[in-house]
C-alpha cells in the first residue's frame, strides 16, 4: 500500500500519527520530569513539560527507603543469568530439532512444545511448593530456574529451530565433510550465522525476567533479596499512599537505561523482533 | 523419519565387508549428540512445566496448610467449592471481557498504527520508534505511571476539566476501571504486534495492488480483499500471542485495581494469587490454576481449528 500521496494526505498522516503517538510517549516523558520535581509540582495543571526547579531530592530518598542498589543488582544479574541460560539452552535445542535427525524427534518437540501452553501463572502453586521443600523459598533460584526452562524458553527454542531451518546448510555440510564435529559445527559456523535470531531471543528473554511481578512477590519476602517491580511498588507512606516523587524516581530509574538502550539499538530490536521465527 | 541423510558419508561408504564396523558410526555419535543437545531442554521441561502440572492435578485433591505442616487428602472437595463459589461467575466474565477487549482493542490499534508506518512518508522509522518504546519500558513503571495520569484529581481529568468534561473516577468505578487496565495495556505492548503486522504488510507484493488499482476496486475493498487474507496468517500468530498473555495479565491489575471495585477486575490469575498466596487456600488455588489452563488449552484448540477456516495461505 505504500503508494505517492498528496501533499495534503501527507499532512493529514502526520497529525494522526502525532495524535496516537501522545499516549506512548507522553506517560515516560511526565515519569521522568516529574521526578525531578517537589510533589505540589507533580499535580500541577497543565503539567511543566519541563521541571523550574529540577531537583534530585527524590532520588536520594530512593535509596534511603530501601537498599535500592542492591534491588536493581538483584534484577540485573537475575536477568542476565536467565538470558544466557535460555541462549545455551534454546539454540542447542532449536540447533538439534532443525538439523539433526535421531530418533523420536518430532513427538520430543511436540513434548517441549507443550510447554508453551502452560505458562508459569497455571503451575505457580505447585512451583511455590516444590521450591518450598527444596528450602528454596525467598531465594532467587525459582526467578532463575523456572525462566530458563519454562514457556519462554520453549517459545526461544521454537524460534531458534526455525531461525536454523531458514539457514542454507552448505557451509555446516562443507564442514561436517573436512571432518568437524557436530557441535564444532553447531559452535564455530551455525552460532556465528544465528546472531539476529540469538538477540532477539536475548532481547524477548531480559524484557521478561526484567518485568517478572508475580513470581518475585510469590516467592520472595525479604526487601534486600526484591527485584525491582515489586520494590517499585513499596514506596508508600504511612497510610498505604504511594509516595508519588520517589516512586516516579524508582520507576525512572528502572525504565530509562532499558530505553536508552533500546533507542540506540533499535534497529536491532524491532527488525529483530519482526524477521525470526515469529513471522507467518 | 528419512534415510536420505547425505550427511553420513564416510560410515556407510564401504561395500567390502572387512573388519566388523565400529560401534560408534558417524551416524549413532550423531544421534547422541542430538539427543545430547536437547537434554537440557527437555529435562528442563519435565522438571519445571511437565511434573508441576501433573502436581496441579494432584494438589487440587488436596488441602495443604503451610503453618500446620499438614497436607490431607480432600477428595473433590475443592471442585465442589469450585461449583459453590459465587465469585466465580464474576471472574470467568472479568477474565473474558479484559481478553475480549484487550485482543479486539488491540489488534484493531496494531492494525491500524502498521497501515499508517506503510505509507510512503518521512519519519516513520521515528514513528515506528516511538510507538514501540513502552515495550521496553519496565511493565510496573509504566502502570504506575499510568495509575498516577488516571486516578480521580489525576492528569486525564485535569485535560478533560480544561475541555469542562467531569471525568469520572477511572480506576474506582464499575465500568470505567475495566477499561482503563485494557487501555493501559494496550498502549504498553501494542507495539509488538504493530511490528509484526508492518513485516506481513511489507510483505504483501504491489502488483496485487496495481492490478486492483487497473479494475477500479477502491483502497477499503483493496485492504479488505487483497491486504487482509495475505497478512492472515500474521493475524493468526498475533491472536493466539495476544489471547495466551491476555488470560496471564496480573502486574497491572495488581498495581491498579487490587481486582476492584468489587470483583469487576478480578480476573482468573489475580484471583488464583489472591486464594492460593493471601488466604493459603492453596488447593483450591490448584483447582483454580487447572480452570485456568483449560481456557488456555481450549482458545488455543480453537483458533487452531479456525486457521484452516480462514487463513489463507501457511507460508
Amino acid at each position: 500500500m505504500s503508494r505517492d500521496l498528496s501533499r495534503r494526505t501527507k499532512l493529514v498522516l502526520y497529525g494522526v500519527l502525532l495524535v496516537l503517538a501522545i499516549p506512548f510517549v507522553f506517560p515516560t516523558w511526565w515519569m521522568v520530569t516529574s521526578s525531578l520535581k517537589p510533589v505540589a509540582d507533580i499535580f500541577a495543571f497543565p503539567p511543566d513539560l519541563l521541571p523550574t526547579n529540577p531537583r534530585l531530592d527524590a532520588y536520594r530518598r530512593v535509596f534511603e527507603l530501601q537498599p535500592f542498589g542492591q534491588q536493581y543488582l538483584n534484577s540485573l544479574y537475575i536477568a542476565l543469568v536467565v538470558t544466557v541460560g535460555t541462549l545455551a539452552v534454546s539454540a542447542l535445542a532449536g540447533y538439534a530439532f532443525a538439523r539433526i535427525r535421531f530418533r523420536g524427534q518430532n513427538v520430543l518437540f511436540l513434548v517441549v512444545l507443550a510447554g508453551l501452553l502452560i505458562p508459569s501463572e497455571v503451575t505457580i502453586v505447585p512451583l511455590f511448593q516444590m521450591f518450598f521443600k527444596l528450602g528454596l523459598v525467598n531465594t532467587h533460584w525459582p526467578l532463575i530456574l523456572v525462566p530458563i526452562f519454562g514457556a519462554p524458553s520453549v517459545l526461544a527454542t521454537f524460534i531458534m529451530r526455525q531461525f536454523f531451518i531458514s539457514l542454507p546448510g552448505e557451509l555446516e555440510e562443507a564442514a561436517r565433510v573436512d571432518g568437524l564435529g557436530r557441535f564444532a559445527t553447531f559452535w564455530r559456523i551455525a552460532l556465528p550465522l544465528s546472531r539476529p535470531a540469538l538477540g532477539a531471543v536475548a532481547i524477548f528473554t531480559f524484557l521478561h525476567s526484567w518485568n517478572l511481578y508475580l513470581e518475585p512477590i510469590v516467592f520472595l519476602s525479604s526487601p534486600e533479596k526484591f527485584t525491582l517491580p515489586q520494590a517499585l511498588t513499596q514506596f508508600v507512606d504511612a497510610y498505604g499512599g504511594p509516595m508519588w516523587d520517589v516512586q516516579l524516581a524508582a520507576a525512572s530509574m528502572t525504565a530509562l537505561p532499558v530505553l536508552v538502550v533500546f533507542v540506540i539499538a533499535q534497529k536491532q530490536f524491532v527488525e529483530g523482533l519482526a524477521h525470526t521465527g515469529l513471522k507467518g | 523419519m528419512t534415510q536420505t541423510d547425505t550427511r553420513v558419508g564416510p560410515a556407510t561408504a564401504g561395500p567390502t565387508p572387512g573388519p566388523a564396523r565400529p560401534f560408534w558410526t558417524t551416524r549413532r555419535r550423531d544421534q547422541l549428540t542430538g539427543y545430547l543437545f536437547i537434554t537440557p531442554q527437555l529435562l528442563g521441561s519435565a522438571v519445571f512445566v511437565i511434573l508441576p502440572l501433573i502436581l496441579v492435578v494432584w494438589y487440587s485433591l488436596h488441602e495443604w496448610n503451610v503453618l500446620a505442616g499438614t497436607f490431607d487428602f480432600v477428595g473433590t472437595d475443592n471442585y465442589q467449592a469450585l461449583a459453590d463459589d459465587p465469585n466465580l461467575g464474576a471472574v470467568l466474565r472479568a477474565t473474558g471481557l479484559f481478553s475480549v477487549g484487550l485482543v479486539v482493542f488491540n489488534l484493531g490499534l496494531a492494525l491500524l498504527l502498521a497501515v499508517l508506518l506503510n505509507q510512503r512518508l518521512r519519519g516513520t522509522i521515528l514513528f515506528r520508534t516511538l510507538f514501540f518504546s513502552p515495550v521496553v519500558v519496565s511493565l510496573v513503571a509504566w502502570t504506575i505511571v499510568w495509575g498516577f495520569l488516571l486516578q480521580d484529581n489525576g492528569g486525564l481529568n485535569s485535560l478533560l476539566d480544561t475541555v469542562g468534561v467531569d471525568g469520572p473516577n477511572w480506576l474506582r468505578g464499575e465500568g470505567t476501571a475495566m477499561v482503563s487496565v485494557i487501555v493501559v495495556q494496550v498502549f504498553k505492548n501494542v507495539g509488538l504486534n504493530m511490528v509484526l503486522f508492518l513485516a506481513a504488510l511489507q510483505g504483501v507484493p504491489a502488483d496485487l495492488y496495481e492490478a486492483a488499482e487497473v479494475d477500479g476496486a477502491s483502497r477499503l475493498r483493496q485492504f479488505w480483499r487483497i491486504t487482509v487474507p495475505l497478512i492472515s496468517p500474521t493475524i493468526l500468530l498475533t491472536s493466539i500471542i495476544t489471547v495466551v498473555g491476555s488470560l496471564q495479565v496480573f502486574a497491572q491489575i495488581a498495581v491498579l485495581t487490587q481486582g476492584g471495585p468489587g470483583t469487576s477486575t478480578t480476573v482468573l490469575v489475580y484471583y488464583l494469587y489472591q486464594q492460593a498466596f493471601q488466604f493459603h487456600h492453596f488447593g483450591y488455588g490448584a483447582t483454580l490454576s487447572i480452570v485456568l489452563f483449560a481456557i488456555v488449552l481450549a482458545l488455543t484448540v480453537l483458533q487452531w481449528q479456525m486457521r484452516k477456516r480462514w487463513v489463507f495461505h501457511e507460508s
